[in-house]
Parts: structure tokens; sequence; C-alpha cells
């Protein structure tokens, strides 16, 4: 395998890889399990002071 | 305010924060927005009456202009950045500053410094001629000193945080504090003509250079004029509304988007040159694509305000946030329009541009900022309120008429150039000469140069308004006795 080649054959791969990451980050931010740590979390800037 | 008071007010384990370096930050800020705008104004006088550069080199529109834009953007809004990236960060994490005082005190006025050096080398001549990146090769050696020590700050109190969650405003912080430092070093790669000299030749040429700078220029946009001030509005407007984000979630997904899109964006900027084809259309698509994530965003920053629309009324200091959100939406929607490649053959290289780039910069960044330092300054300052409400309306009235006089006549004055540069007559020759079109802008350099005098006027009752704030501090505190006191 040429180096181009496999040039041409990490960025297909690092393409897929990046939309996994971010269907993962999605699935993470929404799923229900979650709900409540977030909306704990969204609260942070107001339980200072 | 020493830990024995904190400690006094009954707060858990409350930490000492450093807070000297964010008060002299705000004002600092303050005085460099005075300072752009002055700028500003300067140069649109210089479009409509030219010899107001009075045949002195120094003076020229080339020289002052990236005296305007680096006083607006680096000055004004980073040392804005740098101070609530300060405060924000302490409070979100519950920790104090990593490195202290000192660090934080270095990274404020190293970075000052840096703008300094910067704005007597245009004056002087001294550029690298990369917009958004003219300083020379020292200048920018010193700011990637200071920036990595802006970075060890942040991610060291990041590290030792109380709060086990990293609050979302940090996510953009970081962004793009960590960006701003890969794409400054890629894209002012150069090797200077001796060690004494400020002259440098860069390392990348033809069409390379021209995609690295401009995949410089639009990150900038991205992570700097964005999501930095996302950054802020994440954490100010919860503040000043005294409610938490509308959603959360939302804020995850917004940040992601918004990092994985923005990076590929900056083609656009290259349409019609000799940049392949394939990477202009590349830049066109993403851009595009950002539309969802900063319509996302926007609408997580306005409905935060759902129940408590009323605080507009009686909060013009919020009024300054949320205007500012609307203007991110009216310009993260006209952005993708002028990136589709038959729009940017009109848009391109006219005022249409210039018209878009202010009302990202007047109506989001700094109107942001202004909200910002209206919910700080009565914090920090330990007042009750800011010296005067009324002027805070007045401000925003004038700023906002400025900017609507300066956004439509840049429109007007931009399609009209691109219309008059396309315009051929019946035999297949161009219908209008360069200098006719200069003539027929004047109209229009004059209403921008008014919206611009708005937009100072403003900058200037704030100032006034601050300054009363700060200096009001004798009656203050005897009227309103110190919690510490008290006890």
């Amino acid at each position: 395998m040429t180096l181009e080649a496999l040039g041409e054959l990490l960025t297909s791969i690092w393409t897929i890889w990046a939309i996994l990451v971010f269907a993962g980050i999605a699935f993470w931010a929404w799923r229900p399990k979650n709900r409540r740590r977030f909306e704990k979390d969204a609260r942070i800037p107001l339980n200072d002071e | 305010m020493s830990s024995q008071a904190v400690l006094n007010t009954g707060r858990p384990s409350a930490p000492r924060y450093v807070e000297d370096v964010i008060r002299a930050a705000v004002v600092l800020s303050m005085f460099w927005g005075v300072v752009a705008f002055l700028a500003g104004v300067v140069i649109a006088a210089q479009l409509v009456w030219p010899q107001l550069s009075f045949d002195s080199e120094y003076l020229t529109f080339g020289r002052l202009r990236p005296l305007h834009t680096s006083a607006a953007i680096f000055a004004f809004g980073g040392t804005a950045l740098i101070g609530t990236a300060f405060h924000v960060v302490q409070r979100t994490c519950r920790a104090r500053l990593f490195g202290g005082a000192p660090l934080g005190w270095f990274v404020l006025l190293g970075y000052q410094f840096f703008i300094v050096t910067a704005a007597a080398g245009y004056l002087l001549g001294i550029t690298q001629s990369k917009e958004y990146a003219e300083p020379e090769w020292f200048v920018d050696l010193w700011l990637t000193i200071v920036w990595v020590a802006y970075l060890v700050a942040y991610l060291g109190t990041v590290l030792k945080r109380e709060e086990p969650h990293i609050y979302v405003a940090n996510w953009f912080y970081l962004a793009f504090i960590i960006t701003i430092a890969g794409l400054h070093i890629v894209n002012n790669m150069a090797i200077p003509v001796s060690i004494t000299g400020s002259k440098s030749y860069g390392v990348w040429s033809g069409v390379q250079d021209a995609m690295i700078q401009w995949w410089y220029g639009h990150n900038a946009v991205g992570f700097f004029l964005t999501a930095a001030f996302l950054g802020m509005m994440y954490y100010y407007i919860p503040k000043a509304a005294n409610r938490p984000v509308y959603s959360y979630r939302l804020s995850i997904v917004h940040f992601w988007s918004l990092v994985f899109m923005y990076i590929w964006a900056g083609p656009h900027h290259l349409h019609y040159t000799s940049l392949p084809d394939w990477a202009q259309t590349l830049g066109m698509v993403f851009s595009v694509m950002l539309w969802m994530p900063s319509w996302g965003g926007m609408i997580n920053g306005l409905m935060t305000l759902s129940g408590a629309w009323d605080k507009l009324r009686t909060d013009p200091g919020l009024r300054f946030s949320v205007t500012a959100v609307g203007f991110y939406g009216m310009a993260t929607f006209e952005g993708p329009v002028m990136s589709i490649k038959a729009v940017n053959s009109l848009s391109h290289y006219t005022d249409w541009t210039i018209g878009h780039v202010h009302s990202g910069a007047l109506g989001w960044v700094a109107f942001i900022v202004f909200g910002t330092l209206y919910y700080m300054v009565p914090k920090m300052w330990n007042r009750p309120a800011m010296w005067s409400t009324r002027l805070i309306g007045w401000h925003y009235w004038i700023a906002t008429i400025g900017i609507v006089l300066y956004i439509t006549a840049m429109w007007v004055s931009g399609i009209m150039q691109g219309l008059m540069w396309r315009a051929y007559d019946e035999l297949g020759f161009l219908q209008y000469s360069f200098v006719e079109t200069v003539a027929a802008m004047q109209p229009f350099y004059f209403i921008r140069f008014l919206g611009g005098v708005c937009f100072l006027t403003g900058g200037l009752l704030m100032a006034y308004n601050m300054w009363r704030t700060i200096r009001s501090e004798a009656e203050v505190v005897s009227a309103r006795p110190h919690p510490a006191l008290a006890a």
C-alpha cells in the first residue's frame, strides 16, 4: 500500500470516527437517564453565592 | 476582602478568588473599547473625507485600519475575555485561579504589552499584512508565551476544581484558548530577516498561504469572536436572569457541533480564487451547516429568559445581552447566505462584507460584553447597582440606532457596489469605471460614519457610568455595612 492510499484510507476512517464520536455525544446528552444530572449541572453558576 | 471576611458570611468552604486581576481587566476592556470605537470613527470619516489623513504616513487609512480592528477584537474583546474567563472558571469550578494572582497578572499585563507593541508597529508600518494577524514575528512570539500562560492558568484551575462537573461555559472558553494557540502558531510561521530587525518572511506561499490565512481568519471568528463569547453568554445570562440555561443538553450538542463544523468553513473566504473548487464547495457546505449549531445556541440563550422576560424592562444590562444573542442569530444567518458561491459572487470584496462583520462585532460581541460588564461592575466592586440605570438605557438605544445605521448603509452600499461592478453595456463593456462606484458609495459612507459616532457616544456614556459607579465607594459602604462587620 502506498503512502497516498494509506492517507486516503485514514482520512475516510477519520470522517467516520468523527461522525461516530458526535453521535455518541448526542446520545449521551439526550439519554433519559442523564436528565436529572444535567438539570443539576445547569444550576452550577447559580449555586455559587 | 480577607479570607476571614469571606468565611464569616457563612458560605461553605468558600475559597478566596483572585479578583483584582478581573477588576483591572474590566476597566482596561472599557478603555480599549473606547479606543477601538474612536479609531473606527476616524477611519470611517477618512473614507468620507480622504483629506483627514493629513498627508501623514502615520495617519493613512492603511495603518489606522488594523489599529481599529485589533483594538476592537484583541484589545477590547480579548481583554474582556481574559477577565471573564478568570471570573467564570473560578466561580464555576469553585477553585482559586491556578498560579494565583501572579500568573493572572502576568497573563493580563503581558497581553496588554502585546496590544501596545502590535499597535505601535502598525502606526510605524511594521506589519505582516495578514488580516487579523498583522503583528510581526517578535510580537507573535511574545503573544505565544502569554497565551501558553493563559492556558496553564485556565486549565490548572479546571483541574483543581471542587465542583465535580465542568460547567459548559468553561468548555467554550477552553476551546477558544486551545484553538487560538494552534491557529496563531501555524499562521504566523515566519523566518525573520535578522534577529535585530522587524521584517520577516512567512514560510507558507501561494494558495497554501491563502488557505492557511483564512483557516486562521475564519476560526478566529469562530473561536475568538463566537465560542469564547458564547462562554460569556452561558454564564452571565443565567446569572443576570437568575435562571439556569434553557437546556443544558442543547448546550452540550451546541458546543460539539460548533467545534466540529467551524474548523472547515474557512475556504468560503476564497471563492472563485485559485483555491481548488472542491475546497471552496467544502467551505460553503460547512458554512451552511453551521446554521444549525448557531441557531441552537441562539435559541438556548434566548429561551433562558422564558418566564423572566419582564426583567428586560427593569434591567437594561440584561437587555444588552439578550439583544446580543438576537444579533448573533442574525449575523449567523447572514454569514451562511453569503458563503453560498452564487451570493458570494455578488457580495465578495464589497461593503456588504464589512456590514456583516459589524453586525457580528457591534451587535453580538460588543453588546454581550456591555451586558456582561454592566453585570460585573456592581458585583466586583460590591455596589448595589450601576451609578445610573437610566444612562444604561440611553446607551442601549443610542448604540442600537448606531448599529442599524451602520449595517443598513453597508447593505445598500455593498449590493450597489457589487451590481455596478458586474454591469455591462450592450457592447459587452463594463458600464461603470471603478471611480464611479467609489463616488456612488460616499453618501452611505457618511451614514456609516454617523452610526459609528452613535456607537462611540454610547461607549463614552458607559465609561462615565462605570467610572461613577467605581468612584461611589464611600457613600455605599456607609449605607450598606459590610457583611463581615455586621456579623
